[in-house]
């Protein structure tokens, strides 16, 4: 649904954006992660056709942005890094304008302000100027507005910053609904909610993609999961056979010259792994812990990234 | 088309909203009500004709133009819903056309607040109401050839004191370019009285409608509302 190629982006002589490339899917939540200045806001100002890329192209569906922005818009709802209020209207004011903007005729914008201002649980502020409501709940009116013409592919920059851990919590919940039937892209820089969200995670760093990955993939770190890396003298087939036996392990890999293994955070399986070596004959020269956070993967990814240049 | 009607229907409802439309209407009345009474008693009601109102007015819509139009795209970029407008599905010309169409309502408005000047004049006197038609279609170009210049300089920053003073400068530029022309010479002599704001304006004071003068003042906004496109457009590329 979102097709991103080749994309580049500089600001003058500063390289915000460098070539990335990847899809998101009909249908997907995809999370868009990364430290502060790694170029999310500036990929998805150039999706949502508000700047235009130095190279490289966008597409939304089959529409390419470079040749028909507009096309493309029409399927976008965007909620920018900055809601994007208009302080001296109503909440209904401006939700209509903004339905309107998108093409709803002046009967189906009113039905639709009505869904979405249930939908976002905004009933109470209705009539109320943009101007005097609270922080979350602007924000919520910034995710009223991107969602107002029903938009198949959704596009949020940090949609929970700066809002209390209820209505972060509703916020999420209310994404996750919305990702049901939609395509989603949602940047942010709190790991946690891409593993509460997010079905596919993109890491960027520096303008760059430093990884990518469906979430189970990185589930049992999300989970709580721990890893160990062995390192056995002993034949490597037979060791990792071995090892797969015991059934506190949920995965066995083998990554020459170390076995890792991965288990839940409630096991303790290191005196099962020290007797099965012993027993074997082999020689266990290290067992270290890999415990890692999604954080520490994420900071390795970009720190790693740091390290080629 | 439609999307022009929303567009400026919202900017004139922004207009309205803040205070800034109200100022500048009483502020404009005051000054130019001033101008014209004075006029009046200092010809002892002989001459019963908006010259003095004229006088006042064309130099105050320079101002008055740049000071309305500075907020309607710096403001938006501002706060951020420049984002919005821009990743809408509407063309660039419909944002432009638009928030011209919302200004250019503001500043009828306030030429319509003023035809009570000539109001009186009918009621106590005997005015040229062809000359007061003219000079009214006048006003109106002018304004709405300084309202496109002062859109055009508010394209240019996000700080709405900064477009005021850009737009000021091009406008007063435009305006005060008949006084080099006396230091042209040739061609420049020749060029230098046609591209001024306030050679065209001479004309349509004194009844005379040349349609010169319309062709400048419809092209001057014409090609200002081209470039603030331009710019718009242009920012995305930066
Ligand atoms: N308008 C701009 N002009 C010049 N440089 C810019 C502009 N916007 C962003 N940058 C630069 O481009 C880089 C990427 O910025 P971007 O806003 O895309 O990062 P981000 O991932 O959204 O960061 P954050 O998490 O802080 O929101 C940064 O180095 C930033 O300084
Ligand atoms: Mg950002």
């Amino acid at each position: 649904m979102i097709r991103i190629q080749n994309l580049t982006k500089y600001y003058g002589k500063r390289r915000a954006v460098d070539d990335i490339t990847f899809n998101v899917e009909k249908g997907e939540i995809v999370g868009f992660l990364g430290p502060n200045g790694a170029g999310k806001t500036t990929t998805m100002r150039i999706i949502t056709g508000y700047l235009m890329p130095t190279r490289g192209d966008v597409w939304i569906a089959e529409h390419n942005m470079a040749t028909h922005s507009l096309e493309g818009r029409r399927l976008i709802g965007y909620m920018p890094e900055v809601t994007p209020l208009y302080m001296d209207m109503t909440t209904r004011a401006y939700l209509t304008f903004g339905a309107r903007l998108r093409g709803l005729d002046g009967k189906k914008a009113g039905s639709r302000v009505e869904e979405v201002v249930e939908q976002c649980a905004l009933e109470e502020y209705v009539d109320v100027m943009l101007g005097k409501l609270s922080k979350g709940f602007k924000q919520r009116v910034g995710l009223a507005q991107a969602i107002i013409h029903d938009p198949q592919v959704l596009v949020l920059d940090e949609p929970t910053v700066g809002i209390d851990p209820i209505q972060v919590a509703q916020t999420r919940k209310l994404i996750k609904e919305l990702g049901r039937d939609r395509t989603i892209l949602l940047s942010t820089h709190i790991l946690p909610e891409v593993s509460m969200i997010c079905e596919r995670v993109i890491i960027i760093h520096k303008g760059r993609i430093a990884a990518q990955d469906r979430i189970e993939n990185l589930s049992t770190i999300l989970k709580g999961g721990r890893r160990i890396r062995l390192h056995v003298r002993g034949p490597a087939r037979e060791v990792t056979e071995r090892l797969t036996r015991i059934t506190a392990l949920r995965d066995v890999r083998y990554e020459e010259p170390f076995h890792v293994v991965e288990f839940p955070v409630d096991k303790e399986p290191q005196a099962e792994i020290t007797g099965l070596v012993v027993q074997a004959g082999w020689t266990l020269l290290a067992m270290e812990s890999m415990e890692m956070s999604l954080e520490d993967i994420f900071l390795q990814l970009t720190t790693e990234e740091e390290g080629e240049r | 088309m439609k999307n022009i009607g929303i567009i400026s229907r919202k900017e004139l409802g922004s207009y309205l909203t803040s205070p800034m439309a109200y100022v500048v209407t009483a502020i404009f009345l005051a000054l130019s009500g001033t101008f014209f009474s004075t006029y009046l008693a200092a010809t002892s009601f002989e001459d019963t004709s908006i010259r003095g109102f004229l006088d006042a007015a064309q130099i105050l819509i320079l101002l008055f133009a740049a000071i309305l139009t500075m907020r309607l795209v710096a403001e938006e970029k501002k706060t951020g819903t420049w984002e919005l407008l821009l990743t809408a599905p509407v063309r660039d010309v419909e944002i432009v056309v638009g928030k011209f169409l919302g200004s250019l309502a503001v500043l009828t408005g306030m030429l319509v607040t003023t035809l009570y000047f000539p109001f009186l004049l009918v009621l106590f006197g005997d005015p040229d109401l062809g000359t007061i038609g003219t000079s009214y279609l006048g006003l109106f170009l002018l304004g709405s050839a300084c309202l496109s210049i002062g859109f055009f300089a508010s394209t240019l920053s996000s700080n709405q004191i900064v477009s005021a003073v850009v737009g000021g400068g091009i406008l007063f530029g435009l305006w005060f370019l008949g006084a080099v022309e006396s230091f042209a010479t040739g061609a420049l002599k020749e060029l230098i009285p046609f591209l001024s704001l306030s050679h065209h304006f001479t004309d349509f004071t004194r009844g005379i409608v040349d349609t010169r003068s319309i062709v400048y003042y419809l092209s001057v906004t014409a090609l200002f509302l081209f470039l603030s496109r331009g710019s718009i457009q242009t920012a995305r590329w930066r």
